[in-house]
């Protein structure tokens, strides 16, 4: 799957989409191929704040677990809850029906000059 | 030498020799080179090897220093209990695939271990009604204290509030795995109302002195305060009384000794660790699930392993390893044994025993029984004299008597009476105590 | 396989066999009178949905259950760090006497005076072979002696006023519940690095040490089955730095009579009963994880210890306990067989069992190193790890060759452990094995390194025969599915 162009990315593998204020977050493809089968989704309560590269939850497969970081921050107004009983969509498509939550923010646009584009993100992980 | 040392040491010296010229030295000390010289090859002033026979006689000599259950009535209970185990469970667990196999991390070569896992986690859950259960844990108490810090955890809070009636001892090892997390424990009465910061209350129920406490309120007043409710259960009981699951209780632990295990001097036991299933992430422990394999058949594997200390590492619920996994073999034996009706079948012996001996004893002059409450098998004595001083006596009788409680309770003494103490020994205890209050 | 016929095995879980009215066992009838029972609203109102089998059903069940494990009795199990050595049945026997198996825990010291003796002789004896004297043999299991031994630690610590000490040092290549004991310990985990022989990087840990360090822990031989050639120098180090040394003795098959963990600087050890003094692993436990410590140290033992003034014994508490990590005395099983295992090998055969690890484990490295690549190529002490990478760059992985074992009739070794070796494959073989069998392990391990080009898939779809394929863990990670529900027929999964 190629690296949609027209999200920003962090490089703990998370892409924000912004839509307005709302701007959504998920994980990579990189990241899904690394973790193999993900098979938990620990996500925050609606309401919650979380800073930008701040933890916001945990994923994982079988064998490992990692924490996922916010690429942007503010209030998070929704979460997938569908990955509570169907955590394989977030390897079906990370960036679709594999996305994590959805967080409200004034600030999109300055918050965004801190992350890559897609080229960017291919570089690196074209390194690792 | 043409005749090795030991018979668990296949290697001879020629299997030695053709090894070493394959790995390309001249000697074992070869092998050790990096071992500092001066420390290399010490002296161990320890006993000469012993032949078999010389052994079996060494401890069997131990063995009848020590008077066991058996040629002597016991009614000593106090969180280890006497209970027949049926011949079945001892072949069993003779079984060498069980006995001498390995954590099933490899599931395709330990479905064995795994059914009977996955076996004794539904068997808990169904004597309890909760819904999931572990793998099993060390034992009861340590189980109790690993569920007192799971509340800690889901509630984000730091104090845990303890009943004043459970058993001092659980707080003792609940405050060793408690001591440097920066949580607090807090011993109060039941009319006291539960700390602000509380995560659980912790219940034990029978409690110290024998009596069953009321779990549903105590449960309820929990959550009325925002905490978890923590229960320790006597497992036996639950073939007669009302279970931790009727009575909204989140979390359950308990020893499982008394189902099936012997009591070999206070371990190996199993922990029991039961939970809502709402919970169950934050449980530690290992858990069995059932799954499928590549050709579509049922299968059990090791389950939601993040949580434990081989991923998760300085994050993990619990650290703990290996456990008790044999013994877990014995107890599902044993309910698969005794079955449906046995365990019923079994707490109600206990249960008609036990209050029978509390009335006769009740009877005899300077003895009072003194339950404040409805009790299972274990019910608290008051004494003419000091208890330890009444268990000399009994002694000499071939009796061994209840559990000292004079600590906290005057000349107090917690009998326990099972579905192995007969009508004959009942009847003696009661003569014998007699006698000696007499002042025999 | 072990089945002890071919043929598929009933795989149907007791509920799903019961039928109502059978019973197990025959049970004795009440011979007191019936007494008053308690309220109902304290009664429990359903019943127990255990099961309704006989009890040849019973065993056969169980007998049937136990042929589809692997086990040290049926088969060679070289699982690193876990020394799967024999367990010997005297041991059984000796447990199971009812002067052992039979006593309550709750008895007075003067009824027990046996047991009490074998607790103190083998406090003595576990002291005399580490070299840490003061010993408490009450913790269930490794981890909790870890733990017991890390509150020493800061007991120590604190009792001298030393608060801020709350540091524990580990290599990157530590036994995952090393971190999480220091964890539980309150103490924050700081990472030594090893340098590329697989040795701790002592210039690293130089530069770690420092007021706050508690402890440096450390498992020798290393997870990599090495010897710490600096260890005097690293025991020096934390020492200088006001800190204690912790010793994992998950590895202490390697130096029994090799070498004393107190003559090398040590301070706090554990020892897992259940690996090197070859109590049964039981499919998961029980084991025995008693802590050890120099007499500095023992006033903080954890309760109970066993005293003896030379006549009689009896239970003590230490005069600054950490207090109490478990509900009675230990695994006082597990102590039995210990005990009975150091008195048949005696003071002779202990080096005996470390040097022919040492040699079974290093004839294997030889033969082996070669073909799979070796995290470490030197000597190697009671283990080895391999390293398979050029398997994997062909697509083939640890994992595969160790289902492809399975169906040569061999236990996989420790797989992905250490962490700090790729596709690490840790080959412990014990000294309770023939040469056949070693010699048979590699021939097994290069047929399978010649399927890995002409048939892969051999490899990929392992294990062929066993009762059970490989399961699909992500499934039940996915959608938990933890206890018998009723109702359920044996093909459906989800």
């Amino acid at each position: 799957m190629t690296t949609p162009d027209e999200r920003r990315y962090s490089d703990e593998h998370e892409w924000a989409l912004v839509d307005g204020n709302i701007v959504t977050v998920g994980v990579t493809q990189f990241a899904t191929d690394s973790l193999g089968d993900v098979v938990y989704v620990d996500l925050p309560e609606v309401g919650a704040e979380v800073s930008q590269f701040d933890k916001f939850g945990e994923i994982e497969s079988v064998k490992a677990v990692s924490d996922l970081f916010s690429p942007i921050g503010g209030k998070i107004v929704e979460v997938n809850s569908d990955l509570l009983t169907m955590s394989e969509k977030v390897n079906e498509d990370p960036y679709s029906v594999g996305w994590l939550i959805k967080v409200e923010t004034s600030d999109a646009a300055s918050q965004l000059e801190k992350l890559m584009d897609a080229a960017a993100y291919d570089a690196l992980t074209a390194e690792e | 030498m043409t005749t090795n040392i030991s018979p668990y040491i296949p290697n001879t010296e020629a299997d030695r020799e053709q090894m070493l010229a394959a790995i390309g030295v001249s000697s074992i000390d070869d092998l050790v080179l990096d071992i500092p010289e001066a420390h290399r090859f010490p002296k161990l002033d320890l006993r000469p090897a012993l032949s078999e026979f010389d052994l079996t006689a060494e401890i069997g000599a131990l063995a009848s220093r020590n008077a066991a259950p058996g040629e002597y009535a016991c009614f000593l209970g106090a969180g280890a209990y006497r209970h027949y185990i049926p011949s079945v469970v001892k072949s069993v667990v003779a079984r060498g695939e069980f006995l001498t196999s390995y954590t099933p991390y490899q599931p395709e070569v330990a479905q064995g271990t795994l059914q009977v896992g996955f076996e004794f986690q539904s068997m808990i859950c169904e004597i309890t009604g909760m819904e999931v259960a572990n793998a099993g844990m060390y034992d009861g108490p340590t189980a109790f204290a690993e569920g007192a810090l799971m509340a800690c955890r889901i509630t984000r809070r730091h104090t845990i509030a303890v009943l004043d009636t459970v058993e001092p001892r659980n707080v003792q090892i609940l405050d060793a795995y408690a001591r440097h997390q920066g949580i607090e424990i807090v011993v109060i009465g039941h009319d006291d109302d539960l700390p602000d910061d509380a995560a659980c209350l912790m219940i034990q129920s029978p409690n110290q002195f024998g009596v069953i406490e009321d779990m549903a309120a105590l449960a309820g007043k929990a959550h009325a305060a925002g905490a978890l409710s923590v229960a320790s259960v006597n497992p036996t009981s639950l073939g007669m009384f009302r279970t931790p699951g009727e009575c909204d209780v989140d979390i359950v632990a308990a020893e499982g000794q008394a189902l099936g295990v012997p009591l070999s001097f206070g371990g190996p036991y199993v922990g029991l660790f039961a939970c809502k299933d709402a919970h169950k992430r934050q449980m530690p422990g290992r858990i069995i699930g059932r799954t499928t394999d590549t050709k579509g058949r049922v299968g059990y594997a090791l389950t939601l392993q993040t949580r434990e200390q081989h991923i998760r590492r300085e994050r993990a619920t619990s650290n703990i390893c290996t456990s008790t996994a044999l013994i877990g073999l014995l107890m599902t034996t044993y309910l698969a044994v005794i079955g449906r009706t046995g365990f019923k079948k079994v707490a109600e012996l206990c249960y008609h025993k036990a209050h029978y001996a509390a009335s006769e004893i009740d009877k005899i002059p300077g003895f009072s029984v003194k339950t404040e409450g409805p009790f299972f098998h274990e019910f608290m004595v008051e004494c003419p004299k000091p208890p330890h001083e009444i268990n000399t006596s009994l002694l000499e009788d071939k009796i061994i008597g209840g559990h000292d409680m004079s600590d906290r309770s005057n000349n107090g003494m917690l009998i326990c009476v099972t579905e192995v103490n007969t009508r004959a020994e009942i009847d003696a205890l009661v003569s014998a105590l007699l006698e000696i209050g007499a002042g025999r | 396989m072990n089945a002890p016929f071919p043929g598929e095995i009933d795989r149907r879980l007791l509920n799903e066999r019961s039928v109502t009215g059978r019973i197990g066992l025959q049970m004795q009838e009440l011979d007191v009178p019936y007494q008053t029972l308690p309220d109902a609203g304290l009664l429990r109102s359903d019943e127990a949905r255990l099961p309704e089998v006989s009890q040849p059903e019973v065993v056969r069940y169980f007998t049937t259950l136990s042929t589809m494990n692997f086990s040290i009795d049926t088969n060679f199990y070289p699982l690193g760090s876990c020394t799967m050595k024999y367990n010997p049945k005297v041991n059984e026997e000796m447990a199971f006497l009812p002067g052992m198996a039979g006593i309550h825990p709750n008895q007075p010291d003067e009824t027990v005076q046996g047991a009490l003796q074998l607790i103190w002789e083998l406090q003595k004896d576990l002291g005399e072979i580490t070299g840490l004297p003061a010993v408490c043999l009450g913790p269930l299991a490794g981890a909790q002696g870890e733990y017991s031994g890390l509150m020493i630690a800061r007991a120590y610590f604190q009792d001298r006023g030393d608060n801020i000490r709350t540091v524990a040092l580990m290599p990157d290549s530590a036994h995952g519940t090393n971190p999480a004991s220091a964890a539980m310990a309150g103490l924050e985990v700081v990472t030594v690095p090893s340098d590329s022989e697989g040795n701790v990087d002592v210039e690293a840990l130089k530069g770690l040490v420092d007021e706050r360090t508690c402890v440096f822990m450390l498992t020798l031989p290393s997870t990599l089955g090495l010897f710490e050639p600096n260890i005097l120098e690293i025991t020096s180090i934390v020492h200088e730095a006001g800190g204690l040394v912790y010793a994992d003795g998950a590895n202490l098959n390697a130096l029994l009579g090799i070498v004393k963990l107190g003559d090398l600087g040590f301070d706090i050890a554990h020892s897992n009963l259940h690996k090197t003094f070859s109590t049964p692993h039981g499919g998961g436990g029980p084991g025995a994880g008693p802590v050890l410590v120099s007499d500095t140290l023992a006033p903080y033992l954890p309760t109970p210890v066993v005293d003896s003034d030379g006549d009689t014994y009896r239970f003590g508490a230490p005069e600054k306990t950490v207090g109490r990590v478990n509900g009675f005395h230990g695994s006082f099983g597990v102590l039995v067989r210990a005990y009975a295992y150091i008195r048949a090998v005696g003071a002779e055969g202990m080096r005996e069992v470390s040097e022919n690890a040492i040699i079974n484990a290093n004839y294997i490295r030889t033969a082996l190193s070669d073909e799979f690549g070796i995290a470490a190529d030197r000597v190697c002490m009671h283990e080895c790890v391999l390293s398979p990478q050029a398997q994997k760059a062909k697509g083939v992985s640890a994992l595969d060759i160790s289902k492809r074992l399975i169906d040569y009739g061999i236990h996989p070794p420790t797989m992905y452990f250490p962490l700090i070796v790729p596709e690490a494959l840790m080959v412990e073989p014990t000294e309770t094995e023939t040469k056949d069998t070693l010699d048979r392990f590699i021939a097994v391990m290069r047929k399978i390194n010649k399927e890995i080009d002409s048939d892969p898939d051999l490899l990929h779809d392992a294990p062929h025969d066993t009762p059970n394929t490989r399961l699909d863990e992500a499934n039940a990670a996915r959608h938990p599915y933890l206890r018998w529900q009723p109702d359920e027929d044996l093909t459906a999964a989800d």
